[in-house]
Formats: structure tokens, C-alpha cells, sequence
């Protein structure tokens, strides 16, 4: 089936840079209560950059291959560019449709980036 | 054929139910979803409709539409005949004394609120109790917590043992002295656990508290009667027994629904009205405000009329029947666990968890296959919580199910277990 692609289903299974970093800027924890979709997005963030991530936690296959997929994508980039990412980033990922129910699974990894790169920026601009 | 004749040809087979001819008259049963025959197993969501039950709510709008105990004309004399006919089928279904104990209400949740916010405010004090489970539905704990909130009540619970069922050992001590309500479902919408109705009830009496059972499962498939349940309050939704959202139903013993004020106000629950006062209309019409729901009332009516031809007995046989099946099947399924009692002990729903495929994708991967579930916390978190999970699958059934829908099911998990093993 769609939902399901081949290449979602090897995310799920081997999902990347699942696990913990050594030591990470930034540990943000978001949850989807409703559907008990739960992850710990670490980052590791230098001159205004991703230089490493890793995440963990439980959820659907969607919400993992989303987390898995969007890992593989942010290292490299700014906090900057990644601000003004929008779901279409997330689906684009993916590569499937994802229907109006499933869209709050594969949007999960993205709150969690966006609530790391708008909370850093507030910090930077306190100190 | 005529509903009449095709329901008697359904009581010749009252042994087993002639499940065909029942589907026959289900008209959505007939459709395709991603190009397969649906199999609808999400009936503790809502059921599906007979063509009876849509004859009558269509030959309503078509023929009789008008508004309730106000024109002096035909059409709202023969409305205002049908609403109330319905009212009193739904009456002699559930066993009442009579239709004026039986509150027309959007479904179970506003029937629960209604108690809570009319007998809850005029009669529980700071330091009163209520009795909850362990395995209430969102509905039955939700506005109790906000009664407790404003009011200073505070709200027990009855646990559930790890087989799903009350632990009632401490029962005595839960019902205390301020213990002013036992509110608890007859049946679990998560376990399928059916609870001792009776025996919680005289409980319940013996310590002066009233009772109010949420019938939300159990009505649509067990008899109930509640002057021989000797239950206070039950509360009901149409669309779960075979008739139209926006039906739902409040049962009080009259002199509790005679004691209480009013929930909302408006037009029809009043007898006379004044520009700084008012003085409220008799039972049942005291806790109807507004025009109501006409046509879905009378939906439900034709509901209930299907379900008593059919027999609840026999309903409730054919769905033991398949429950008892369908688990002997599930448990063959590699890492399915099954959350709840024995088929004895339960009605027809059956919640698992599988492995660690989440309940989502349990529920996607059926749905291609035409198979409806639901996957999540079906409005009841706390009993998930109870069981250390986020979620569950739940395949629900009614009296349209067959053996080969439940094989059919068991077909897809087995799929699922395939593509999410790693």
C-alpha cells in the first residue's frame, strides 16, 4: 500500500541516527498524547549550524521514518533555514500522501526541531 | 420483501441469527473500500444503519417535517405523534415505567452532563464523593472531574485487575459515607468487560449512594431493564444501536428527574414564561430545550423496533458466538495480545496490542485491506495508562458480523506482522 512505501518501511525498521549523542546543545522531548506518539530530538549545534543529531522514543511508522528521514536531512543546515520550514518539507521527505488523521503522526520530529530552533533563537537573543 | 416479513425470517433462525438476510438489509454492507468488501469492525464507535432506520428518518423529511408540541396543524400533530412514539418505544426497550423517564439527549456524553450538571450542582457538597472505575469511558470521568473541581467533590475509584475485570474486594470501603454517586459503564468500551450491574448496584444502595450506569456498550447489545437492575440513572447513544448520531438518551427514575432543575433553558422545557421568571414544563420536556432532534429521535425509534424484532438475546448469543471465535483466532497470531477478560466474561469487542507495531499502522494496513478497527485510546486513556500502553486496536462486532469478517481480520494481522517485522 501507499502509505506504506518500501522506503518508509526501511526507515521504520532501521531507523538512522537513533540513539543518544554525546553531548548535545539541545534535548527537546514532544509528545502526541492521542495517539502516544513520543521523541527526544538531541541536537548538536555549532556557529548557528547542525552538526549532529540523534532521537529516540516510540510512535507509528510514519512518525518514526518522518524522524528518521528529517535526521538524515537538517545536519548541515542552519538554524535560520530550517525556521522556516513547513510540513511540505516533512511530505516531501516522506514522499507519500499523508491523509488529514496521519498527517499529526509525520509532522511529530518537525514540532520537535521547530520547538529546538525557535527556543534556541529566544535564548541566543537573551543572552 | 417487507421489513416485517424479513424480520420474521430472521426469528425462524432466532437459534443462530440468519446473518444474511440481516446484512441484506444494511445497505452500506455492499460497499467497496480500496476495491475490497468492507468489513465493518468498529461497531463500539458507532453502528451501521438498517434501511428501516433510514426509511424512517427519510419518509419523515418527505412527508411529515414540522416542528414538535407547537403548530396545532397536521404536520406537527403527526410529528409531534412520531417523536413521541419513539419516546415511548425507547420507554418499553429499556424497561422503563414509562416515556416521561426517558430524556432525549445528543448522546451518552450530554445525557452524563446533564446529571452532572443538573442533580451534581443541586446536591453534592464540598467533601461528597463519587465512585468512579479504573475503566470509564472520557465521557463518564470528564465531567465528573469538572463537578469536582468547582464543587469541592472528591473522586474515587474501583481498580481493575489485571484480567480486566473491577477488583471489588475493597468495595465496602469505597462507598463511604459521603459517597453520594456510582457512576460506572455496564460494559467496557477497551476491555469489553461486562460488570455486575446488580451486585454494584445494591452496593451502591446499601450506603445511600444513587447509581448511574452508562449503557453506551451495553445497551445496543445485552438486554437491559432498569427497574430490574433497580439502577437510578442510565444513560444511552442511538448511533451505537443501530440508529442516527444526535440520538441519544438520559433514563432517571422520575422522582430524581422531578427533584432536578432544569440543564438548559428555552423554549418547549418551560410552562409559562415572564420577562424575570419562569416556571418549567413536566417530565420529560423539563430537560428538552430548543427544538430538538425530530427526525433522529424517530430514527432511533425505528432503531430499537428493528433490534426487539431481531431479539437482544439472540444479538446477544451471535456476538458471544463470534467473540468466543474471534479470540480463539487472535491468539494464534504471533505477538497479539489480547487486553481483557474471557469471552464469557466480556461483549463483543476485543482490544490488542501486536508486538511493537503501533496500533495506527495496525489500523492503516486493514484499512487497504477493507477492514475497519480503531487504533488509539478509544476515549478511555486512564485504562491504557493502567496497562503501562499508549494505545490498543480494538475490533468491535454486531449483529452483522460473520466468521469470515473475523477470519478475514485475522488474514490482515497476520500481513501486518509481515511487513513490520524486522
Amino acid at each position: 500500500m501507499d502509505l506504506y512505501a518500501e522506503e518508509i518501511l526501511d526507515h521504520y525498521k532501521h531507523p538512522h541516527h537513533f540513539g543518544h549523542l554525546e553531548e548535545p546543545s539541545l534535548v527537546i522531548q514532544d509528545r502526541n498524547p492521542l495517539c502516544g506518539d513520543e521523541i527526544v530530538l538531541e541536537l548538536r549545534i555549532d556557529d548557528g549550524t547542525i552538526t549532529d543529531v540523534a532521537f529516540t522514543g516510540h510512535g507509528c511508522a510514519i512518525s518514526r521514518a518522518a524522524a528518521s528521514m528529517m535526521s538524515d536531512d537538517i545536519i548541515g543546515k542552519s538554524l535560520e533555514e530550517l525556521r522556516g520550514w513547513k510540513k511540505e518539507d516533512i511530505t516531501d521527505l516522506l514522499g507519500i500522501e499523508v491523509g488529514p488523521v496521519r498527517i499529526k503522526c509525520a509532522l511529530l520530529p518537525l514540532k520537535a526541531l521547530k520547538s529546538a530552533v525557535w527556543g534556541l533563537a529566544d535564548a541566543e537573543s537573551d543572552t | 420483501m417487507s421489513t416485517a416479513t424479513m424480520t420474521q425470517s430472521i426469528l425462524d433462525h432466532s437459534v443462530t441469527l440468519d446473518v444474511e438476510a440481516i446484512r441484506a438489509e444494511f445497505p452500506i454492507l455492499s460497499r467497496l473500500v480500496h476495491g475490497k468488501p468492507l468489513v465493518y469492525l468498529d461497531n463500539a464507535a458507532t453502528s451501521q444503519k438498517p434501511r428501516a432506520v433510514l426509511d424512517a428518518m427519510e419518509r419523515y423529511y418527505e412527508h411529515t417535517n414540522a416542528n414538535v408540541h407547537r403548530g396545532v396543524h397536521t404536520l406537527s400533530e403527526e410529528a409531534t405523534g412520531q417523536y413521541e412514539g419513539a419516546r415511548a418505544k425507547v420507554s418499553s426497550f429499556i424497561g422503563a415505567c414509562c416515556p416521561k423517564e426517558v430524556i432525549w439527549t445528543r448522546n451518552a456524553t450530554e445525557a452524563i452532563n446533564l446529571v452532572a450538571y443538573s442533580w451534581g450542582r443541586a446536591n453534592l457538597q464540598r467533601g461528597d464523593r463519587i465512585l468512579l472505575t479504573e475503566m470509564e469511558h472520557h465521557a463518564n470521568l470528564v465531567p465528573w472531574q469538572i463537578l469536582a473541581a468547582e464543587r469541592g467533590v472528591e473522586l474515587d475509584f474501583v481498580p481493575v485487575a489485571d484480567n480486566g475485570t473491577l477488583i471489588l474486594d475493597n468495595l465496602g470501603k469505597l462507598l463511604g459515607p459521603r459517597t453520594k454517586l456510582f457512576a460506572f459503564s455496564a460494559m467496557s468500551n477497551v476491555l469489553g468487560t461486562i460488570n455486575p450491574v446488580r451486585e454494584l448496584t445494591t452496593a451502591a444502595h446499601r450506603q445511600g449512594a444513587l447509581v448511574l450506569v452508562d449503557a453506551a456498550q451495553a445497551a445496543p447489545h445485552i438486554p437491559v431493564n432498569v427497574q430490574e437492575l433497580d439502577i437510578d440513572f442510565m444513560v444511552f447513544s442511538g448511533h451505537k444501536m443501530l440508529g442516527p448520531t444526535g440520538s441519544g438518551v438520559l433514563w432517571g427514575r422520575r422522582e430524581l428527574l422531578n427533584a432536578m432543575p432544569p440543564f438548559m433553558g428555552g423554549g418547549d422545557m418551560i410552562r409559562e414564561v415572564h420577562l424575570r421568571e419562569s416556571k418549567w414544563n413536566e417530565l420529560p420536556w423539563k430537560f428538552e430545550a430548543g427544538t430538538p432532534a425530530i427526525a433522529e429521535a424517530i430514527g432511533l425509534g425505528a432503531a430499537v423496533d428493528y433490534l426487539s424484532d431481531v431479539g437482544m438475546e439472540a444479538i446477544e448469543r451471535a456476538e458471544r458466538d463470534l467473540t468466543v471465535y474471534a479470540m480463539e483466532q487472535l491468539a494464534d497470531v504471533d505477538g497479539l495480545k489480547i487486553l481483557g477478560p474471557s469471552a464469557q466474561q466480556r461483549g463483543g469487542l476485543v482490544s490488542f496490542v501486536l508486538g511493537d507495531v503501533h496500533p495506527h499502522d495496525i489500523a492503516a494496513v486493514l484499512d487497504s485491506l477493507g477492514i475497519a478497527i480503531r487504533a488509539g485510546h478509544h476515549c478511555a486513556q486512564p485504562i491504557h495508562e493502567r496497562y503501562h500502553i499508549p494505545a490498543s486496536a480494538r475490533a468491535s462486532f454486531y449483529l452483522y458480523n460473520t466468521r469470515a469478517e473475523v477470519d478475514a481480520l485475522v488474514a490482515g494481522l497476520r500481513q501486518v506482522v509481515e511487513m513490520f517485522t524486522f
